[in-house]
């Protein structure tokens, strides 16, 4: 129908709009959920500011400002199309890169990282709800690939010190190198450990995950099935042999194991839709982590576990179906 | 914990204006039109000619075939053609249009208020008085009541259920009928139970309604067979099959009717037509409409004929606003929208919504997020967004095989999704196309 045709006869009734039920709408919308996920952030990066004070502003911003613009000029000039920066994704996928990289970082390599984030992981599958692979896991493995030295370089967090030129090694390098020094598992839990920006404090994360679950921004399935498979798969190495290395509670609390399963894992774009597929994503991610901790030449594989699982949600999507109704026991 | 079904579902704004406001009958109009198809099924055939007179309860058209229902005459005086108008579905469809004189009933019809609780009826005769009285489905689907009471051979009906949910926001026809008629109600239900011989009813009532709840609750305490079930407020808790899960927790299987698992379900102002059609003789010719919406002068609720022009409920309570976007006849989740307010009130109008047009327009759509939100809140247990994109493509086979048959267009979907997709939209053309799919490969 033409315009002018319908707009005519849209004038004759009245101006009524006429559509198929139903005639609300929830309210709820993308940049709405992305910007709950940012507000869950916060614990994490306020900690992020209290330990690494300027740094942790600065790369988080400028992180957050390349992904901006790349997102922008990328869709306004190559794709021709309607830039949409302003639905909070690029904005979080920013915070969550800058999260996985140290603070000291230099700020041409992050630049780096922020394209081939937005460039190679999002905009060339088509922009935001296209893409397969959760986009600031594809910026950080390509600068841990391309950066390894610059990547695994910590400051150490020692709080109030004017310096920050000392490096220390992570938690769970000490484990892997079995290097003297490993931190009590309170000093894990709250953050003072020396690690990437976001992941210093398990409780801090810990509490973004409940602002989510109960904003009913994600469900339980995927983070808690992620958790809970590695403290079980450690937990059982843990017993027969009790060393540090298989400390369930330490694989739980430190590395990227919680800004992942809470953040990274839970990306709606790259994680099943089912419950039944999450629990099975969730499932496998831990099993990797923990393959990759334990017997894999990196210390931490909780992004490549992310990364290697995203690339399944379709093939999970496929073969998990929700529990349809009438399916129970008629008489349950 | 209060019970509910127990898949997906959702709790949109409930936004009952018209809550407790006394149902009002409002003047008769100078003309109606009564459509001859009111209900789902096949049409009836009209036995009233022009210029015949005619009286409140005269029968205008015979049903025809097993599923249908007759129509009766919501006035007294002239008919004057039988033409097509367009109705609230957008279709144009026969009536019976009567010029309005005086307002003579039919003398077997007893007007009087009293309520008469005794009856000694045979199962038969007070289904045959529900299709005499041409009853159908109050609660918006409108399909024939006493096709419903007959059940298929082999079945057997274990227990009645009523459903008082009334879970579209905005709509309160039922719970003030529930209110202001609560003792005709219970003879109802007895009379319903009678007709499919079950030794129980269950009436289920959601929470929100609590004044409702304590009235029946009361009323119950002097019949033994019938229970209260008060439910937590969730949609869709109306659909049959979501009701029958919430109050008895059995799950009707895919494709089958409520009597597999020994349920029938009736609607709470059905149940109040049958004690007037069985007790009082009195046909299905006037209903409660809800006038409501956010900027509606005066929300509430109408007694009105069959047949009646909408533009006359609406001048009732107050007249169409000046922000008037969109009017639908029926609730804002499964409502239909319509084209303009010179249609008729028909035995399946709950209710009129008029939504101002900051709200009427839908949000342009966003690709999809894989959210997941739509398959959480999917009452059926489907994956809207995959039939969706399989009825976008065209891919039936997968579509059938993931029982995109089995929606009940709830809309629940479509109402969640924060990319503002039309997954609704979709999922109902392409369960058409399924259905039809179906239908040819049987014959």
């Amino acid at each position: 129908m033409s315009s002018a045709l319908r707009s005519q006869q849209v004038s004759m009734e009245n101006k009524l709009v006429v559509s198929p039920s139903p005639h609300v709408h929830s309210g709820d919308s993308i940049s709405k959920n992305m910007y709950g996920v940012l507000i869950a952030l916060l614990p994490a990066f306020l900690v992020a500011l209290y330990v690494f004070r300027l740094d942790a502003l600065i790369i988080t911003f400028a992180s957050v400002v390349f992904c901006v613009i790349f997102e922008y000029v990328i869709a306004k000039f190559i794709m021709k199309k309607q830039p949409t920066v302003f639905d909070g994704s690029a904005i979080l996928t920013g915070v969550l890169l800058a999260f996985n990289v140290p603070s000291n970082l230099p700020i041409w390599i992050l630049a780096i990282g922020a394209l081939a984030a937005i460039g190679i992981g999002k905009m060339s599958f088509g922009g935001l709800g296209n893409n397969i692979f959760n986009p600031a896991l594809v910026g950080r493995v390509f600068l841990l690939i391309s950066f390894p030295a610059q990547m695994t370089t910590w400051p150490t967090p020692d709080v109030g010190a004017t310096t920050d030129a000392v490096t220390s090694a992570t938690v769970l390098s000490h484990l892997k190198f079995n290097t003297p020094g490993l931190p009590s598992l309170t000093n894990i839990l709250m953050g003072t450990e020396g690690g990437s920006l976001g992941e210093m404090s398990a409780v801090a994360l810990l509490l973004g995950l409940i602002y989510m679950l109960w904003k009913k921004i994600i469900t339980w399935h995927i983070p808690i099935s992620i958790m809970a498979t590695v403290v079980i798969f450690t937990g059982i190495f843990y017993l027969f042999t009790p060393i540090p290395q298989y400390n369930p509670l330490i694989h739980l609390a430190s590395g990227g194991l919680m800004l992942g399963a809470v953040f990274m894992a839970t990306d709606y774009v790259t994680s099943p839709l089912t419950k039944k597929g999450m629990l099975i994503y969730g499932f496998f991610i831990g099993v990797v982590t923990v393959a990759i901790r334990l017997w894999g030449a990196y210390p931490e594989g909780v992004s490549f576990a992310i990364l290697l699982m995203n690339g399944f949600t379709p093939l999970i999507n496929y073969y998990t179906t929700p529990k349809r109704f009438g399916e129970v026991k008629k008489n349950g | 914990m209060l019970k509910t079904f127990r898949i997906g579902g959702i709790h949109p704004k409930e936004n009952k204006f018209s809550a407790g406001k006394t149902i009002q009958p409002i003047a008769l109009p100078k003309q109606v039109m009564i459509p001859l198809s009111q209900h789902i099924g096949a049409p009836c055939q009209p036995i009233v000619k022009k210029g015949d007179k005619v009286k409140v309860g005269t029968r205008l058209g015979k049903s025809v075939g097993f599923v249908s229902a007759n129509i009766h005459s919501s006035v007294s005086g002239t008919v004057n053609k039988i033409d097509k108008v367009l109705d609230a579905s957008g279709y144009k469809r026969d009536a019976v249009i009567i010029d309005v004189e005086g307002d003579e009933w039919e003398n077997a019809i007893d007007r009087s208020e009293t309520v008469k609780k005794e009856f000694n009826f045979s199962s038969r005769e007070i289904i045959e008085k529900i299709a005499e009285a041409g009853i159908v489905g109050m609660g918006g689907a409108t399909f024939p009541t006493h096709v419903k009471l007959t059940p298929p051979p082999g079945t057997k009906a274990e227990v009645l259920i009523i459903n008082a949910v009334e879970c579209e926001p905005y709509l309160t026809s039922d719970h003030e009928l529930m209110m202001e008629k609560t003792e005709e109600i219970f003879v109802g239900v007895q009379l319903l139970m009678k007709a499919i011989n079950v030794p129980r009813a269950v009436i289920g009532i959601e929470n929100n309604k609590k004044d409702a709840i304590s009235k029946f609750t009361n009323v119950a305490t002097s019949y033994a067979n019938i229970t209260i079930q008060p439910l937590k407020v969730q949609y869709p808790q109306g659909g049959e099959k979501q009701l029958i899960d919430a109050v008895i927790r059995r799950q009707v299987p895919s494709g089958a009717l409520p009597i597999s698992v020994g349920a029938v379900v009736q609607n709470v102002g059905t149940a109040f037509a049958v004690y007037e059609a069985v007790q009082k003789n009195k046909p299905l010719v006037q209903r409660v409409v809800t006038v409501t919406g956010k900027d509606v002068k005066n929300p509430c609720n109408i007694l009105a004929r069959v047949g009646t022009p909408l533009s006359q409920l609406i001048e009732f309570a107050g007249g169409l606003p000046e922000t008037t976007g969109k009017i639908v006849s029926g609730g804002p989740m499964m409502g239909k929208a319509i084209a303009g307010i010179e249609v008729p009130v028909t035995k399946g109008t709950s209710g009129i919504l008029i939504i101002p047009t900051l709200e009427a327009k839908r949000k342009a759509m966003k690709d999809c997020i894989r959210c997941g939100k739509c398959v959480n809140v999917c009452p059926m247990g489907l994956n809207p967004t995959l039939l969706m994109n399989l009825t976008e493509y065209e891919v039936w086979d997968r579509a059938e095989k993931n029982a995109i048959t089995d929606c009940i267009e709830c809309g629940s979907c479509s109402y969640t999704c924060p990319a503002d997709r039309p997954l609704l939209d979709y999922i109902r053309l392409g369960k058409g196309k399924v259905m039809a799919i179906v239908r040819a490969r049987k014959n």
